[in-house]
């Protein structure tokens, strides 16, 4: 099953739908099929089809038409480095690479995102092997050098089949995109709104303030969002804010701080909230924590289920979760272990290494969580980002979790620091209100937490480093603790 | 003639436009009909006049057999209806999740 079916099937039964809307300039599915051909057109030799741009109308095309020459759709990051960019693009060489900037890499042909014409439409057959790559995703490397996921055409549709009814939006949904392209989240949005037949307005410059103004204009009803960008917009907006066509909000990419979900609900109470859950490697969401979990929670005086607002949920149906420890032991709940997953749109193959599958399909997400008795998942962290403090597992998201409830701090981060007699201690990252006392601090982790808790270091900045998804670059923090 | 079919498998009908792909299916030997007459799998064929009684087939909708040991995606729409021998094919109910991109 190629991915492009679902343009085929949108084209057949709602044609004459707007598809697509950047500012005052939309297509129909027939249109974008139209330019989806036009795109496969230009694929000599099996050249994959990049992509170095905000959002666009070009961008849906592109990634069908991909899926009609049969070859990788590889959106690329355009707030890289030349230098990272240049890198990835000798990796994904030969390709076309849509882009308006200056490029010069051997063996991409670049196409300016305005110059092409969609007159000549060309009758092509298309290319249906289902385990063919649709689409290459550089995943966003916050721990090391990015890697290359590759997701299959396979993995995709059922990820689309298994969370999506066709057609089942009515003609005046649409949903606002403001994630950009190279984000997972910004490719599930394209597949799972052509099937089910909502329209999508793009927004490729977030602000709080254009955001709210296109929800109004465009009386949008659905939008993603990522945990940074929802926050923007409450704290923007922290008493007053009327966005009568909204209906459905999810969020994802990062994990959401229970303060700034439960000001959401509060500005918003008409508004349906859904975390999403999922990673690039598993064709995007695997968990979610649904519109009623989110209310039950937040009106609920039992402390185990009000906790449920920071949970992601729990696994969607066509998908398998289990928890095992480092030995490999199945955890009970509550007890925090490896998360890992199963399911026919987990992926979890990268270019070059391999699949990361064990023997019985199961990937490990590189995440640490736990669930709670009703199977709720609770996320800690990265195990990657785990400090190893004198042979004991510390991690970072707990001492968070007890730092960030501080009335005076803003925001909070533990990473592992070098530590000669332990090997590895807490460096602890704050962004303060106003001028806390470390005794304060390491007061409170002691009482709450343990004594190896406590930081070695604490530093204090403006504002920690995370990208424009949301993500925390840990890796920028233990640079800056190392020099 | 009966044949044992894999999931991700096209079939056409031979009277109308419908198309359907297979999503599950047992590993048994199967007829699979569509207005009548067996569908042939991949692209459509001449096509040949309906039989039978027809209630057609709607692009997007699944079909199954009342116990849902099968599972068919209607890729596109026509006039026939599926039948299989055995089997009461229908409409499966959808279950939809909240929209989570």
């Amino acid at each position: 099953m190629n991915i492009y079916l679902i343009l085929q099937m949108a084209v057949e039964a709602m044609g004459e739908r707007e598809a697509v809307k950047l500012n005052d300039y939309s297509i129909t599915f027939s249109e974008l099929n139209n330019m989806s051909k036009s795109v496969a057109s230009l694929v000599k030799n099996k050249e994959k089809i990049g992509f170095l741009s905000e959002n666009n109308l070009l961008m849906p095309a592109a990634l069908f038409g991909a899926a009609i020459a049969g070859v990788e759709f590889v959106p690329l990051n355009y707030r890289l480095s030349k230098e990272q960019l240049n890198m990835q693009l000798k990796r994904i060489s030969p390709a076309i690479l849509f882009t308006d900037e200056d490029i010069m890499v051997e063996g991409i042909r670049t196409i300016g995102t305005n110059t092409l014409t969609f007159d000549d439409i060309i009758e092509i057959g298309y290319h249906s092997d289902d385990e063919a790559v649709a689409v290459e995703l550089f995943t966003s490397g916050t721990t090391g050098e990015p890697k290359s996921a590759v997701l299959k055409h396979k993995n995709l549709m059922a990820y689309i089949l298994g969370t999506v009814e066709f057609m089942s939006a009515e003609e005046e949904e649409s949903v606002l995109l403001s994630v950009p392209p190279y984000h997972i989240a910004g490719i599930a949005a394209v597949l799972s709104s052509s099937y089910s037949g909502r329209k999508i307005v793009q927004l490729p410059n977030f602000s709080a303030q254009a955001w709210t103004e296109l929800v109004i204009q465009e009386k949008i009803t659905n939008a993603f969002l990522v945990p940074t960008m929802l926050k923007r917009i409450v704290e923007q907006y922290s008493e007053d804010l009327s966005l009568p066509s909204l209906k459905n909000v999810a969020y994802g990419g990062g994990k959401m701080p229970r303060s700034v979900i439960e000001r959401a609900m509060k500005l918003l109470p008409n508004v349906n909230f859904t975390n999403a859950y999922g990673l690039t490697e598993t064709s995007a969401t695997i968990c979610m924590l649904g519109p009623e979990d989110h209310r039950s929670a937040f009106n609920s005086s039992d402390i185990l289920i009000k906790r449920r607002l920071s949970s992601v949920g729990r696994p969607i149906p066509s998908i398998e979760l289990i928890i095992k420890d480092d030995e490999g032991k199945i955890c009970l709940s509550e007890e925090l272990g490896n998360v890992w997953v199963r399911g026919e749109q987990v992926s979890g193959e990268y270019k070059g290494i391999g699949s990361k599958l064990d023997s019985e399909g199961w990937f490990p997400t590189k995440d640490r969580g736990f669930l709670d008795n009703d199977g709720y998942l609770f996320i800690d962290g990265r195990a990657d980002d785990i400090i190893v403090r004198g042979g004991e597992n510390i991690s970072p998201g707990e001492i968070e979790d007890v730092v960030r409830a501080h009335p005076m701090v803003e925001d909070v981060a533990a990473v592992a620091v070098k530590d000669t007699e332990w090997g590895e201690a807490v460096g602890l990252v704050i962004v303060a209100k106003c001028h806390i006392n470390d005794r304060e601090i390491i007061e409170l982790i002691k009482r709450k937490l343990r004594s190896s808790r406590v930081p070695s270091i604490i530093k204090y900045m403006d504002e920690l480093p995370y990208n424009e998804t949301g993500k925390l670059l840990r890796r920028v923090i233990r640079d800056n603790f190392a020099d | 003639m009966a044949q044992i079919y894999k999931p991700g498998v096209k079939l056409s009908s031979r009277v109308c436009k419908t198309q359907i792909m297979v999503l599950r299916i047992p590993a048994v030997e199967l007829e699979i009909f569509c207005g009548g007459s067996p569908m042939e799998v991949g692209d459509p064929v001449a096509l040949k006049e309906l039989q039978g009684e027809n209630n057609g087939t709607l692009v997007g909708k699944r079909y199954t057999d009342e116990s849902e040991t099968m599972e068919f995606l209607c890729t596109r729409g026509g006039e026939g209806s599926i039948s299989i021998s055995g089997y009461k094919i229908g409409i499966k109910a959808a279950k939809k999740l909240p929209s989570s991109d």
